[in-house]
């Protein structure tokens, strides 16, 4: 019995392989190649392309524990992650799951729309219009001021609000995404039968519904997270001198400095920060959901 | 525990009327199946009692208290789910508790009361596994003992059986009447399985388009139909259509069919006689006088239809397929395309008004 379940599972890898031949060439060329190059890079004192002597060393990685800013910059990074998934979860949840329990047919494809249409345009043109809306003067200035009796002034750009602004603009649908697939898969009828038992719906919601939709929150929480702890282009652009980040620095050593390897060595310090805390949290992770 | 009186219910979605006036007194203690096809309103009717809908208009009440714009969370109510609706995330016992748990019951109060809910519907060893660990007559059971352990006033269960295969269907039968009939709690119970209303219920209220047609015990609902829709679906009768002549119908062929001695129909309106399969006697011999089974009608064999312990017979007479239900005897088997005599009993005939 075992030996056939072998041979079946090796044939079955074998019919497979022109399937996944494809994904893995394509992963192999476009990310594993040129992420050994960085690997290279990082214990390199000077980029071999300039014409520069250079040499192995282990300077970059100790560049980020001799000074004390590149740490500080990690923890705000990390830090800004944290809330921006905070954000994502209260603001995206509740709406995934009016999408998936409360509204039906054509409402609901179009509110799905809007909420999926910050994906469709472009990451910049996002991160600019912001900042016509935040600036002082700017839409939301003018808006508020049309608005209420007294003057207020409104100067949200170049804040650390407006980076969180941006990026939890930019960040939510993956949360409304993830969520609203595990609370659809939630059959009605347990929320009923919540109820039934004597359940409020806020009961219900915090022994049944939440419980059950925890792996589109994790999912979600994840997708969001990684990216924005190494995140520049909203810090750079919304934040201004105070949206000085981990990921901003790196692209510092990547576009204006051109100090590839140590932006490399950072780069990978991150990578092992981030699955370092994935590694920690998943077992707690995996129980919640 | 208590009794249910819905009176004058009607509830509409958009045009369509899924209850139309609708009234019906569950007895305290009793077990009331409520039958009806698919889109007949008894599961819209179910969640009005059960409080997840509420009425357009009518009175609802349970034990007396009036309960039609009370929420399901508030009315004290057990119910049984058609897919169980266990939650996943919990054990066995676990969802078991949760009534008793959100009502903020003391651990160990909770604890003794699981463990006899679990043992009352034999599954007291299994309060520690995850209900995708059952099989489909445990998470039935477990749904029960979720729905009873509260001590909830009325038992409402929708088409509880209906995901079982055959063989656990007719345990469970048994096992849930027992269970009823020991904590004595008022159940109401939805089917479109005509057989699971006969054999468990007290009463049974046959549904049709939001109304309610008949409602009565079984044997009252089986014997004395209303009208032909409650006796073709409550078991199969054979329909014979024609003209009242007072106790009886004519045929428009003329024939005459008797219908028992308490039947009283104004001559001349139009009217249905209904004849169970099983009351029918089928002989080869046209001759012979039988005084009791006064009715007669000839036709021929087209099909025969061998059960075991029965057959079904289907006679063609006057473009009529009639059936017939002969228990097997050894005796009398008739061939297919053989001519053959129908004879019952006038008392065996429920005159029907159509209108």
């Amino acid at each position: 019995m075992a030996a056939q379940g072998a041979t079946a599972s090796r044939s079955g890898l074998r019919s497979a392989l022109p399937l996944l031949a494809p994904a893995y060439l394509w992963l192999t060329v476009a990310i594993f190649l040129p992420l050994s190059a960085m690997v290279f890079f990082s214990f390199m004192t000077e980029l071999p392309l300039s014409g520069k002597p250079w040499a192995f060393t282990l300077g970059n990685y100790a560049a980020f524990f001799s000074q004390s800013l590149y740490l500080t910059l990690l923890l705000a990074s990390l830090r800004l992650g944290l809330v921006v998934t905070l954000w994502c979860i209260v603001i995206g949840y509740p709406a995934a799951y009016v999408l998936a329990k409360v509204l039906k047919g054509r409402s609901r494809e179009a509110i799905f729309l809007l909420v999926i249409l910050p994906f469709w345009s472009n990451g910049l043109v996002r991160i600019f219009s912001w900042a016509m809306v935040l600036r002082e003067g700017g839409i939301l200035d003018t808006a508020l001021n049309a608005v209420l009796p007294f003057k207020i002034n409104i100067d949200l750009m170049y804040s650390y609000p407006a980076v969180i602004i941006g990026l939890v603009h930019s960040y939510v649908p993956y949360m409304v995404l993830t969520c609203y697939l595990t609370l659809q898969a939630i059959d009605d009828s347990l929320i009923e039968a919540g109820r039934s038992l004597g359940a409020s719906r806020l009961q219900v919601l915090k022994r049944v519904i939440i419980p059950l939709s925890m792996p589109g929150l994790v999912a979600g929480a994840a997708l969001i997270f990684v990216p924005v702890v190494g995140s520049f282009m909203e810090p750079r652009i919304l934040g201004g001198r105070t949206g000085t980040f981990y990921g901003t620095v790196i692209e510092d050593q990547f576009v204006a400095v051109f100090n590839w390897p140590l932006g490399a060595a950072l780069s990978f310090i991150l990578l092992a920060v981030v699955l370092i805390i994935l590694a920690v949290a998943s077992p707690v992770l995996r129980r919640a959901a | 525990m208590a009794g249910v009186q819905v009176s004058n219910v009607s509830r509409s979605f958009g045009a369509h009327k899924a209850l139309d006036d609708v009234s019906i007194d569950f007895a305290d203690g009793g077990f009331y199946a409520l039958l009806g096809p698919s889109g007949s309103g008894k599961t819209t009717l179910l969640r009005q009692v059960a409080g997840f809908d509420f009425p357009d208009s009518g009175r609802i009440s349970i034990g007396g208290e009036s309960v039609e714009r009370v929420p399901v969370e508030k009315r004290r109510i057990g119910m049984v789910f058609q897919n169980y609706a266990l939650f996943p995330n919990m054990s066995v016992a676990d969802n078991v508790a949760f009534g008793l748990s959100v009502r903020g019951e003391a651990k160990a109060v909770i604890a003794s009361e699981v463990q006899r809910a679990l043992d009352l519907v034999q599954l007291g060893k299994l309060g520690g596994r995850r209900p995708h660990q059952l099989s489909g007559g445990q998470r039935q059971r477990v749904a029960l003992a979720r729905a009873i352990v509260t001590k909830p006033r009325v038992l409402l269960l929708d088409e509880p059986l209906g995901a079982l295969d055959k063989a656990l269907r007719v345990d469970m039968q048994i096992e849930l009447k027992r269970i009823q009939r020991e904590i004595g709690i008022t159940t109401i119970f939805v089917t479109h399985d005509q057989e699971e209303a006969l054999t468990m219920s007290d009463r049974i209220g046959i549904l049709r388009d939001g109304r309610l047609v008949q409602e009565g015990p079984p044997e009252e609902i089986y014997d004395q139909p209303k009208s032909e829709f409650a006796a073709t679906f409550l078991g199969d009768a054979n329909i014979f259509r024609g003209e009242s002549t007072g106790n009886g119908i004519k045929l428009p062929d003329g024939t005459a069919i008797a219908a028992g001695a308490g039947a009283k129909l104004a001559a001349g309106a139009k009217a249905s006689c209904a004849v169970r399969p099983e009351r029918i006697r089928i002989a080869t011999d046209v001759e012979a006088q039988d005084a009791a089974n006064a009715n007669m009608l000839k036709g021929q064999v087209s099909k025969r239809i061998f059960a075991g312990n029965n057959s079904t017979y289907f006679v063609e007479r006057g473009g009529q397929t009639l059936k017939v239900i002969v228990q097997n005897t050894g005796i009398d088997r008739l061939a297919e395309g053989q001519d053959v005599v129908l004879r019952w009993a006038p008392e065996s005939t429920v005159l029907i008004a159509t209108s």
